[in-house]
């Protein structure tokens, strides 16, 4: 079975230090390895104000990361991140299946736009300077999706 | 029987400020002027909702935050059903608040 990706949130108290913030990191990538999961990416958004206060904190720090691997290894992942005091609020999202969805109408909606230029004897790709007035593209694609949703 | 009598009241009010009902009527009467509500994420083209965009999902979430109905922001339902998982999410990260008051 291939792998599902899946994005982990978690908030740790602004004054964690760097180390610790590390260290997390490091305990994570632990159990992703030993599971079989891969890192997708990781990203760190910084301090930000909580939209509502968890427990004493009013701020927190934010991190991100994009993992691929079994819903075995996340399940494991998210019994952890409970269970540690240092983590504010964790959350575990599958995104595979979106992004799948997310491709596709946008590759239609490309391929779409393309063909009916096409049939109006039009170049495929809408050129720079192309007048916006007597373009009906945006029209077309907007009763497209009116039809769609 | 009831439905009579209601009107009949509503006209005792309506005579007693017959300028004002005749106005109150004009304003509601004005769909000919009201702008058409289109779906921001189809005029835009915008294909992912997603809880991590802050500035985007937060436009729809009130100063009590509730989520923005439809009928008001002009969404359209598969939208709105995207929206409405990202806005909830968020929640959870505390992005956005569950209440404000």
């Amino acid at each position: 079975m291939s792998d599902r990706q899946y994005e982990l949130v978690y908030i740790v108290p602004p004054e964690t230090t760097e180390d610790q913030v590390a260290e997390l990191h490091g305990q994570i990538e632990q159990v992703v390895t030993r599971m079989n999961g891969r890192f997708e990416k990781t990203e760190n958004w910084g301090r930000r104000k909580l939209a509502y206060e968890i427990g004493p904190h009013k701020d927190g720090v934010y991190g991100l990361e994009v993992i691929n691997g079994s819903g075995e290894l996340m399940k494991e992942l998210d019994r952890r991140l409970k269970v540690m005091d240092l983590v504010l609020r964790h959350m575990v999202v599958r995104v595979d299946e979106e992004k799948k969805v997310i491709d596709r109408t946008r590759t239609k909606r490309q391929s779409d736009s393309e063909r009916r230029r096409v049939k109006r004897g039009l170049p495929p790709v809408r050129q720079p300077g192309e007048g916006r007035s007597q373009d009906s593209d945006d029209m077309d694609d907007d009763r497209d999706f009116g039809m769609e949703a | 029987m009831p439905f009579g009598q209601g009107r009949s009241g509503g006209g005792g009010r309506g005579r007693n400020a017959d300028k004002k009902a005749g106005d109150k009527e004009k304003g509601q009467r004005r769909p000919m002027f009201r702008r058409r509500k289109v779906c921001k994420f189809c005029a835009d083209k915008i294909d992912d909702i997603n809880y991590k965009d802050f500035k985007l999902v937060s436009a729809f979430v009130p100063e009590r935050g509730k989520i923005l109905p439809r009928r008001i922001s002009g969404t359209c339902a598969m939208h709105q059903r995207k929206l409405q998982t990202a806005i909830k999410r968020a929640r959870q990260i505390a992005l956005l608040p569950y209440v404000t008051d």
